[in-house]
């Protein structure tokens, strides 16, 4: 392991920001292409209805419309593929609409107003049916199915019967009754959690040009081209070589923009417009019709012994998939518990069709939820056996070779030394004790992840390089990727151009999600340097006269091991490419199959007003294992926003629906995020314990920072109160319901 | 529907354009001149990601009428830098790394500049109330406070204030 870094640690200026601070940076909405059309989305005004019949007639009519495309535009879907029905449905609805903002046709006109005007125009007969917006309605054996043909898939098998409960999943480890036998305090409790958005900027927006001989183009903001390029070749039956999808800067995703929504509407729309079409989302669309992260019901039970050792711990985690199956049910199980040691215990997860839009992932998918029931609970617990918070947590926490209940064994990982940081801090051992306050911690882990990235560097002759990834580039990750490079390389970072890729210009990169990109696409990158460096070692090789063998790279000079005076700079051989065989360009191609784990621990201090209910947050500290830090600026940026979002979804966010289905929020005034008048600063302690499934140490952090806030804050708000509020969000009625202010 | 004749001054240069009686500002801005700086979000006045100056003052352009901005000055985003460089506020912004996305950064330096042109060292309460109709979602708006008070302190050794 390097542990004198040159590059790494460093905090060099995005190379991307220049353009992002002059409004010239081309993000999906700003694409201009000659002859360009607009398209609008016609969506069913009902949550569950039939769709009798469609007339698109007076749309199509309307002078300044070019094309018109229903469900019936779609390839045919195979009776047997139930799986690719739900995926074309959601794009065109078929039969049914089940979720208020489902599309039903779409239009492609001169100008948006035309196409505005011309949905207007299409005539749909509906009947309408009974929406099922609850989880605990859609489970009951006689409750409106909303697809006749889904049946619980438990444990793997079918049972064979329809109804809304789409997945169970289930892990057991030891015995956990008989944990429960041993412990001398149990805490049993439910939560609740609404289905909350991602709550991005820039709403979804693809532009695409389709040409007669069946290839096409499309720009579109994403978290992975190369999913966008299969999800349409799986959707419309086309040939994966035909596709060549461009990612524009991204306006914020958080997960939002692994799915897609409007990419095949847009396709077909160009193909009979015969011209370039660009669909943009509203925000009441993104709102209503994207995929937000599941609401949930959760009962959690641990029980513990006075000495503080956790026995046993069970959770019941039910999910809303919203009108499809697939969700974080089926990986959530796998997140609860994992942050302690515990020796026996029980997780099943649930997954349940409501009407609402299907959901997606939102940062650290399905960890959230599970972590803010888990959390209060264990502090509930270290009361119980009258323990410090953070000492109760230093005696359950996982270690490397700890097992969890679904049977994750940690590697190397900074669990104890962020508790421990935690302990030490000076805001943890500040006082804190006027009326109406109160004090939380929470303890969070998100495993991280690898997948396929690819890289490409080629060699300049003045010694500077391009290098090019697939991976979108989100926040930073163009820099932090080009930082390995040129680590490697011994070059400065400003010599390394870093850009990122379209699907015809690089190696297949899955997206950037998971907390991967600076990890994996950084392998990717260092590989791809050590090729070069390789590869020009041999051109030093025939210049100096030596077997290859001798020659060696250190600190940005080719030298030999015979002869000191005999050596060359990287960008003395870079000028040299053309005289001893042409052009370099290194590669890398990976596909990690491990990586590093993060934990982030949590303090907050908040006021609760006994007379409005409001909540404002005092003084908020995020502590996390990050590995090395490759730019210690972004990794702060990175957890102070994960924080702000956390306790936006703590106090005010969630998806909130009337009887009949409507959303009653689907708006920037009424789905309140947090604005720069809602929160303090937020203070920040990077914990550096390297992961040893990287050279330099690499783990990522955007989701382990998002993990805790939720629960800090319930936990913060709980200790205010002295009593306890079991669902999300801590609004202000509920606050003053609970200090039985109101009724 | 029948187009308008608009003359404004746009980034200190006259400016004829034609649009629809119901085309915002903003759309004017993005899709009939065709400078996209300015961006994109809400559209009902809640994000500010569409602010601009019109005769100095801040604005959502999404809540102004193109029409409404005949014989008036706008200054977007692309008015701020010139060849020799950065305004300091755009300056500050870049060196300081306080940009995630970018895609609120726009409407964000515009607020700003609004701002410090009338207030030489506003205090952190005032610019986070100031800016508070800017949302942002990546950053938790840290780092962007940290940047403005910089700002404001360069700016006014600029005007020997």
């Amino acid at each position: 392991m390097t542990t004198e870094f040159k590059v790494i640690g460093t905090k060099p200026i995005r190379p991307d920001v220049i353009d992002k601070v002059m409004g010239r940076a081309i993000f999906a909405p700003d694409i201009m292409i000659s002859g360009l059309l607009h398209g609008k989305i016609l969506r069913s005004p009902y949550a569950h209805a039939r769709i009798l019949s469609i007339d698109t007639s007076a749309a199509e009519a309307l002078p300044g419309v070019y094309a018109v495309i229903t469900s019936k535009d779609l390839p045919q879907t195979p009776a047997d593929n139930a799986e690719l029905k739900y995926s074309r449905d959601n794009f065109l609805a078929g039969e049914k609409v089940l979720y208020e903002g489902h599309p039903i046709a779409a239009v492609a006109a001169d100008s948006i107003h035309t196409a505005e005007d011309a949905i207007k125009l299409i005539r749909i007969n509906y009947e309408i049916l009974t929406p099922i917006m609850d989880m605990r309605e859609a489970m009951k054996e006689n409750s409106p199915k909303l697809h006749e043909n889904i049946r619980l898939k438990s444990l793997g098998q079918d049972n064979g019967r329809p109804g809304n409960i789409s997945l169970h999943v289930q892990h057991i480890l030891g015995d956990p009754e008989k944990g429960f036998a041993e412990a001398d305090e149990i805490v049993d409790r439910e939560f609740t959690t609404t289905m909350v958005h991602q709550g991005y900027l820039e709403a979804q927006s693809s532009t695409v040009l389709w040409n007669p001989d069946g290839n096409l183009t499309v720009w579109t903001t994403t978290q992975g081209a190369f999913s966008v390029q299969s999800e349409i070749s799986r959707i419309l039956d086309i040939s994966l070589s035909k596709i060549r999808v461009i990612p524009t800067e991204v306006g914020g995703a958080f997960g939002s923009k692994l799915r897609i929504y409007i990419e095949p509407v847009v396709v077909l729309l160009s193909k009979f417009a015969n011209r370039p079409v660009k669909i943009t989302m509203t925000q009441s669309e993104v709102l209503k019709a994207t995929g937000p992260t599941p609401g949930t019901i959760m009962r959690v039970k641990m029980g513990a012994k006075r000495n503080g050792k956790i026995t046993s711990a069970t959770a019941e985690l039910y999910f809303e998939a919203g009108a499809f199956p697939g969700s974080t049910a089926g990986g959530s199980p796998r997140l609860i518990f994992t942050e302690y040691d515990i020796p026996n215990g029980q997780v099943d997860a649930f997954e349940v069709l409501v009407n609402k839009t299907h959901v997606g992932a939102y940062r650290a998918p399905g960890d959230v939820q599970v972590t803010y029931s888990m959390e209060q609970v264990v502090d509930e617990l270290a009361q119980k056996v009258n323990m410090d918070p953070i000492d109760f947590r230093l005696i359950n926490v996982a270690h490397e070779g700890s097992i969890s209940i679904s049977g994750t064994i940690h590697k190397k990982i900074g669990a104890q030394q962020v508790l421990e940081a935690v302990k030490n801090h000076p805001h943890y051992k500040s006082p804190l004790k006027e009326a109406n306050m109160g004090r939380g911690v929470a303890f969070g882990y998100w495993p991280n992840n690898g997948r396929d990235s690819s890289c490409i560097i080629n060699v300049n002759s003045d010694g500077s390089v391009t290098l090019v990834t697939g991976s979108v580039d989100l926040s930073g990750t163009r820099l932090t990727i080009a930082m390995q490079a040129a680590e490697v390389l011994g070059i400065s970072v400003d010599q390394v151009k870093s850009s990122v890729g379209d699907t015809s210009s690089i190696g297949y990169t899955g997206s950037s999600g998971g907390s991967r990109t600076t990890f994996a696409t950084g392998l990717a990158a260092i590989q791809a340097a050590k090729d070069v460096i390789n590869q020009m070692s041999i051109r030093a090789a025939s210049l100096l006269n030596v077997p290859v063998s001798e020659i060696t790279f250190e600190r940005g000079f080719f030298t030999t091991s015979t002869s000191s005076s005999a050596k060359l700079s990287f960008s003395e051989l870079a000028g040299k490419l053309n005289q001893t065989g042409g052009p370099i360009t290194g590669k890398g191609n990976v596909s990690p199959s491990s990586w590093g784990a993060g934990f982030a621990c949590h303090i907050a201090d908040v006021e609760v007003d006994p007379e409005t209910g409001k909540v404002s947050i005092l003084r908020y500290t995020a502590i996390q294992d990050v590995g090395k830090a490759v730019h210690p600026t972004l990794v702060e940026g990175q957890m102070q926003g994960a924080v702000v979002q956390g306790i936006g979804w703590a106090l005010w966010e969630g998806l909130f629906y009337d009887t009949q289905g409507r959303m009653l929020n689907s708006n920037r005034l009424d789905y309140k995020i947090a604005t720069f008048v809602d929160i303090p600063h937020i203070e920040t302690e990077l914990i550096e314990v390297p992961s040893p499934f990287h050279p330099f140490g690499v783990r990522g952090v955007a989701e382990p920072a998002f993990v805790p806030p939720t629960a800090t804050i319930a936990n913060a708000v709980a200790d205010a109160l002295g009593k306890r509020i079991y669902s999300l969000p801590m609004t202000p009625e509920k606050i003053l319901r609970t200090m039985d202010v109101i009724d | 529907m029948s187009k308008k004749k608009v003359s404004a001054k746009i980034n200190g240069q006259p400016v004829e354009f034609l649009c629809e009686p119901r085309q915002s500002l903003l759309e004017c801005l993005r899709d009939v001149i065709g400078i996209t700086g300015t961006k994109e979000s809400c559209n009902d006045g809640n994000c500010g990601a569409c602010s601009v100056l019109l005769n100095g003052r801040l604005v959502n352009s999404c809540l102004v009428f193109g029409v409404e901005v005949e014989g008036r000055e706008i200054t977007t985003i692309e008015g701020l830098a010139d060849w020799q460089g950065l305004h300091p506020i755009q300056q500050i912004f870049l060196d300081r790394n306080v940009v995630q996305c970018g895609y609120c950064i726009p409407g964000i330096i515009i607020a700003t500049k609004a701002l410090l042109d009338r207030e030489a060292n506003p205090s952190e309460e005032r610019i986070r109330s100031w800016l508070s109709g800017n949302l942002c979602r990546c950053t938790g708006y840290d780092k962007i406070v940290g940047a403005v008070k910089e700002a404001a302190v360069i700016l006014a050794k600029e005007k020997g204030v």
